[in-house]
């Protein structure tokens, strides 16, 4: 215990000389989650974010890759001493950690994504996942001609529960009588994983008749979004947009722009705007959204364009109040 | 649900079955030979890593199942040259492989493709396709049921499907009909009398496993190149441990493996199936009462109806000459 004792003591000596070191120096830094840089979804958007922030002011960014859990404490300790700031880390597994280096580095700024850390010096990004996934329901229910639609995640989870809440109230803004299949792939966060069996639900909503499915399961989404091409029909993307994963079979993606939290935490700090606490990104401040490009220019008519557009204005405008799962655990519709 | 929703549901059953199957029958060889394999997991995903990846290379699905058994073979021979050479705790190779593989394959990935510790998506001939059996269409527009039960039921599936059910009856004649089999068995009963007899234990043991690492090349292959069409990190999630589980409660036998592995597979679909379905008189049952039914399920089989599973006695022990 002693050594231990020790060990943290010494290392936080040479942290605070390290700091005093290179105070004069801020530069911001982002620390990606474990599934790496170019992931295709969540951390290669913090990426182009951080790629955003570089582009628009000509200054530089320090950024490092994790290999496994147990680097973060080190990691962020590491950035901090430096004097790195603000430090950007995306993903909820950052949550513990940041808890922990937020209170030994005061004056150094800090973000998460997705998380919420309550620390002085940490600025918490959130999104309204449930309005985005209310448009891209009111797409799928446009788009469907069976009447039956899919919803697939990865298990019961809050944050993925809000996913399909926001994803049934949209499809039943257009239909109010729409069936919605709405699926659990596993039990814990395996399920992120096991893109077999996301293939195989996906199947399963199919032969029931869905001809729309909206996977939001992480790497394991994609065996479900395959099985809807292998099949001709749709499905939807979710975080970064997955338009170009099967052109012609994929309607749309809710994008969460974890680019734009990024590169707005790194500007803030360079303007001295900076500001602690947390932020909740929704469709007023195009936070979230559905994907539109040229994968799936052919799939949405100027009607559904339209219509869309219409509904995104209703809800800025508190027309349409799209419910949250996460604020009661519940969905009012099913 | 009707007659088709049920031929839909084993359809599915069979599917999810498929790479059960063949890590149960690999671990069979194994096994019977005397040589715990606890390891099924880790060649399943290297063989899934090293399919995927060749057949995104080179565009075709069956060099990628050829590096998907040469992988597993590998990774096989060296837990045979653990527990038969170094006469190691067999136990402790075969997680150390797992380990190994879950690992190497996400760093590999990552180095060479560059999509998060996955590979690229594959399509066309870098995939197993479906086969359409012949008439499948006629049968089931003419002849009731057992048409319907061939065109979907049998027809349809990729190549390794039957693969899979077709290495059942050969393990079957293999070990019960063939010379190698009779002395598999004796290694992995009583390895004295053989080497008694002038034959040698640690041979016969590194040719069984061999064997497991053809069928467990052939697994991962059709995770990642015929079930699915990517390599996705830590992708088997379990399954090498459920077929070990299978095995154990067909009794190291091959046509009950079968019957167990495709149990479990329609324990799965079935699962899927259930969720969110309104039942009569219950109504609608919570998501986490459905998928822990496949759980309960089996605790009461295996608790309820397999009785003593007796391994071969041999097992986990390395065989060591008296001098």
């Amino acid at each position: 215990m002693s050594i231990k004792k020790h060990m943290t003591a010494l290392a936080g000596g040479i942290a605070m000389v390290a700091v005093a070191s290179t105070a004069a120096f801020a530069e911001p830094a982002l620390i990606y989650d474990a599934a790496g840089k170019f992931d295709k979804s969540f951390n290669e958007m913090a990426f182009g974010g951080a790629e955003m922030y570089k582009e628009a002011t000509g200054n530089e960014y320090s950024e490092l890759e994790i290999q496994e859990d147990s680097q973060r404490e080190q990691a962020l300790r590491r950035f901090a001493s430096r004097g790195a700031s603000p430090v950007v880390v995306p993903g909820f597994t950052w949550a513990e950690p940041l808890n922990v280096v937020a209170q030994e580095f005061p004056d150094t700024h800090f973000a998460i994504i997705d998380a919420v850390v309550e620390q002085p010096n940490v600025r918490s990004v959130l999104f309204k996942e449930q309005e985005g996934s209310f448009l891209v329901g009111a797409l799928a229910a446009m788009k469907s001609e069976t009447g039956t639609i899919g919803y697939v995640t990865a298990f019961d989870f809050p944050l993925l529960q809000a996913f399909g809440c926001g994803y049934i109230q949209g499809a039943r803004a257009i239909n109010p009588d729409i069936e919605v299949l709405y699926n659990f792939i596993g039990t814990d966060f395996a399920a992120f994983n096991d893109v077999n069996t996301a293939g195989e639900v996906g199947i399963s909503q199919l032969e029931r008749g869905a001809d729309v499915i909206y996977a939001a399961a992480g790497a394991a989404g994609e065996g479900a979004l395959q099985a809807a091409a292998d099949a001709g029909k749709y499905g939807i993307g979710v975080d970064s947009n997955q338009n170009y994963l099967f052109p012609g079979n994929m309607l749309t993606s809710m994008v969460k722009r974890v680019d734009v939290a990024v590169s707005d935490a790194f500007t803030d700090e360079m303007n001295g705007e900076w500001t602690s606490g947390v932020e909740v990104l929704g469709l007023a401040e195009e936070g979230v959204g559905a994907a539109m490009d040229e994968y799936n220019a052919d799939l949405i008519t100027d009607e559904m364009m339209t219509k869309v557009n219409e509904l995104r204005d209703q809800i800025i405008a508190g027309e349409i109040e799209v419910h949250d799962y996460r604020s009661d655990n519940s969905c009012p519709v099913s | 649900m009707d007659f088709s929703d049920i031929i839909l549901v084993l359809d599915s059953s069979v599917r999810l079955a498929v790479p059960l199957l063949f890590a149960a029958l690999a671990g069979l060889y194994s096994e019977r030979s005397g040589v715990v394999d606890i390891g099924l997991e880790g060649k399943l995903l290297g063989a899934a890593f090293a399919a995927a990846a060749a057949a995104a290379v080179t565009g075709s699905a069956w060099i990628g199942l050829g590096a998907g058994i040469v992988v597993s073979i590998s990774m096989a021979m060296i837990h045979a040259f653990a527990s038969v050479n170094m006469r190691g705790n067999q136990i402790i190779s075969g997680v150390a492989l797992n380990f190994l593989a879950l690992g190497v394959t996400v760093v590999l990935a990552e180095a060479w493709f560059r999509r998060g510790g996955n590979t690229p998506n594959l399509s066309g001939d870098q995939r197993f396709g479906s086969i359409d059996l012949p008439f499948a269409a006629e049968a089931q527009a003419n002849i009731p049921f057992v048409g319907e039960i061939y065109a979907q039921l049998i027809s349809g599936h990729n190549i390794l499907v039957y693969l899979a059910f077709l290495a059942v009856p050969i393990t079957a004649y293999v070990m019960f009909h063939t010379r190698f089999g009779l002395r598999v068995r004796a290694v992995g009963e009583n390895p004295t009398a053989l080497d008694t007899a002038g034959m040698s234990v640690g041979w016969l043991r590194y040719q069984a496993i061999f064997v497991t690492g053809i069928l467990c090349g052939a697994g991962g292959a059709y995770l990642s190149t015929a079930q699915g069409a990517s390599f996705t990190d830590n992708m088997t999630a379990g399954r090498g441990f459920i077929a070990l589980a299978a095995l154990i409660f067909a009794k190291w036998r091959p046509w009950q493996a079968m019957f167990t592995c495709l149990l479990f597979g329609f324990l799965s679909a079935m699962q899927i199936r259930l969720q969110g379905v309104e039942f009569p008189l219950i109504g609608e049952v919570p998501v986490q009462a459905i998928q822990a039914l496949p759980y309960i399920l089996t605790v009461i089989l295996l608790a309820g109806f397999v009785g003593r599973a007796i391994p071969p006695k041999s097992i986990g022990q390395p065989y060591v000459k008296e001098r």
